[in-house]
């Protein structure tokens, strides 16, 4: 008997809220259907509407866990489309706070994929380091989240220099919790057996569906806007870009980890070079923005995020074109997903990491009786429940 | 009405609808439940189903997709049922006032019994809310 699972429908990242409709068969997902549109709040439109230097808030406020990504590359737009040279220490200031973010979504993420699967410690530790990091945030721009650090021409605010030795305390301090979740991650054989070939999304496949950060490097596609095409302080740091090869939601899981090591790799680099600038210069002074077109492009915790402005000399950009990296990585699913048991829907669709919170609940419906049989807690029991009988086996 | 009242004095527990938020809210949601703030010590808890909610938590702007859900899932909710607008959009729209998909503000669509502002709103104002809820209905 052939069976919907709705989930959904509601995504909070712009253009993208998503809605799956899963068709199973007992236990099989046999088909995906994704619907997006729910979401949909015109920021293209209302950006049209203000002047170059309000855009950063109304673009941060397309998603609320990569609150920078959308103005980094919005900034990068502009400023491509201007010709315009940003000082050193805003540079270094903009790379440090994109590390920043880079750190926290990926906590989070970490934290729900726990929590998927069962291990609800994972959840609420990694939510709880994740605290260390806002803090941070808090300190240097005012705002947990929303930092609003960036401008066009350079950033808002200046991280003084005294302020260096508390981000660094906080990211030594990070460092052995990270340990510690690797060491949870790799070395449970219980989460091996649970996630090792779940999910594959095989390198044709991914490179078929345009898949883009972690997604897209745990299947083997070696890419990275930071690296690939360096912009603000990424070309003067050096930091490696893990990759692995098999695509299944452990390698993603794994990925994601490796990556924080790396941010946190960043943060200190750059933090050493601030140290050296002089304090205060962070912005270089903009008359006008000339007619044209400019394209900007940042790797957001999820992937490359783009951005095109076109300029008609005005003060207010005459098109704002934004594409998200959830965009193809929810699309992915259509493979990654088919041929799985439910109980391995809820990870496997978590694992391109979509911002979660809004695709919390699901329904099965049974399709000749119209009734509802399972909703989304009861899919996330069940995926807790096979975790619970893999770890049986393990005793 | 005086027992349900108090009741609910003890213990509530709350909905987390997302009209289209940008998800910083629902961030600050979760993270009032997680253990820096842990709000669940009261009792205070998520729930999966609205029938259950003595609270609903609306974040976002409503748009034309999905404003009529608000109004279905409040119809469904046992009453009394207080709504709780979380952040600048449900409390007003914020920058989306502007946009050609939001077509009215929260408060149109079901009663609202607190606001908290805020872009998002710190988990502390979260709280702060809820225990102001939870004051007025004392009296
Ligand atoms: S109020 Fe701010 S943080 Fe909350 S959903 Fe709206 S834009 Fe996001």
């Amino acid at each position: 008997m052939k069976k919907i699972i709705p989930i959904g429908p509601y995504h909070p990242l712009q253009e993208e809220p998503e809605f799956f409709k899963l068709y199973v068969e007992e236990e099989k997902v046999v088909d995906i259907e994704i619907e997006i549109g729910y979401n949909h709040r015109g920021i293209e439109q209302i950006s049209t509407l203000k002047h170059y230097d309000q855009i950063p808030f109304v673009v941060e406020r397309i998603c609320g866990i990569c609150s920078t990504s959308h103005p980094f590359a919005y900034v990068n737009a502009v400023e491509d489309l201007a010709g315009i040279d940003v000082p050193v220490r805003a540079k270094y200031i903009r790379s440090i706070i994109g590390e920043l973010e880079r750190l926290h979504s990926h906590f989070l993420w970490l934290g729900l994929a726990g929590h998927f699967i069962g291990y609800n410690t994972i959840w609420m530790w990694s939510w709880k380091h994740r605290e260390n990091v806002c803090d941070i945030l808090e300190v240097i721009s005012g705002n947990r989240q929303h930092y609003a650090m960036f401008k066009v021409g350079g950033v808002r605010r200046d991280i003084p220099n005294d302020l260096v030795p508390q981000i660094e305390k906080m990211c030594d301090g990070l460092l052995s919790v990270i340990d510690m979740f690797r060491g949870a991650i790799m070395d449970d054989p219980v989460i091996h057996a649970r996630l090792k070939g779940v999910g594959v999304l095989t390198k044709e496949d991914a490179i078929k569906y345009c898949v883009v950060g972690p997604t897209a490097r745990a299947s083997g596609i070696d890419i990275d806007v930071r690296r690939d095409d360096p912009y603000a302080a990424y070309g003067e740091v050096e930091f490696n870009v893990p990759v692995l090869y098999n695509g299944d939601v452990f390698d993603k899981a794994v990925v994601r980890i490796l990556e924080m090591y790396e941010s946190i790799k960043i943060i200190k680099q750059c933090l050493e070079k601030l140290k050296k600038e002089p304090e205060g210069n962070i912005e270089t002074k903009i008359d006008f923005i000339p007619p044209g077109e400019g394209i900007g492009r940042h790797e957001a915790p999820r992937g490359e995020v783009f951005h095109y402005i076109r300029s008609d000399g005005s003060n207010r950009p005459i098109r704002h074109k934004i594409r998200a990296p959830s965009y193809m990585n929810i699309a992915s699913n259509k493979v990654a997903a088919v041929g799985q048991t439910i109980a391995d829907a809820a990870i496997t669709l978590a694992a391109v990491d979509p911002c979660y919170c809004c695709t919390e609940r699901a329904t099965v419906v049974d399709l000749k009786t119209n009734q509802e049989i399972l909703c989304w807690d009861d899919l996330v029991k069940l995926s807790q429940q096979k975790t619970e009988k893999i770890r049986k086996l393990y005793e | 009405m005086g027992l349900i009242k108090k009741s609910l004095l003890k213990s509530l527990w709350v909905f987390h609808l997302p009209l289209s938020p940008c998800n910083n809210c629902d961030i600050e949601i979760l993270d009032a439940l997680t253990p820096r703030y842990d709000l669940e010590r009261f009792g205070i808890q998520l729930v999966g189903s609205i029938r259950h909610a003595d609270v609903l938590l609306v974040t976002g702007v409503p748009n034309y997709k999905n404003y009529t859900k608000l109004k279905y899932l409040y119809e469904q909710a046992p009453k009394p049922c207080f709504v709780v607008a979380i952040g600048t959009c449900a409390c007003g729209r914020g920058v989306f006032k502007d946009s050609f998909n939001s077509p009215c503000d929260v408060d149109k669509i079901v009663p609202v019994s607190a606001y908290v502002p805020g872009c998002p709103p710190k988990p502390e104002a979260i709280i702060d809310g809820i225990v102001k809820l939870i004051k007025s209905l004392k009296t």
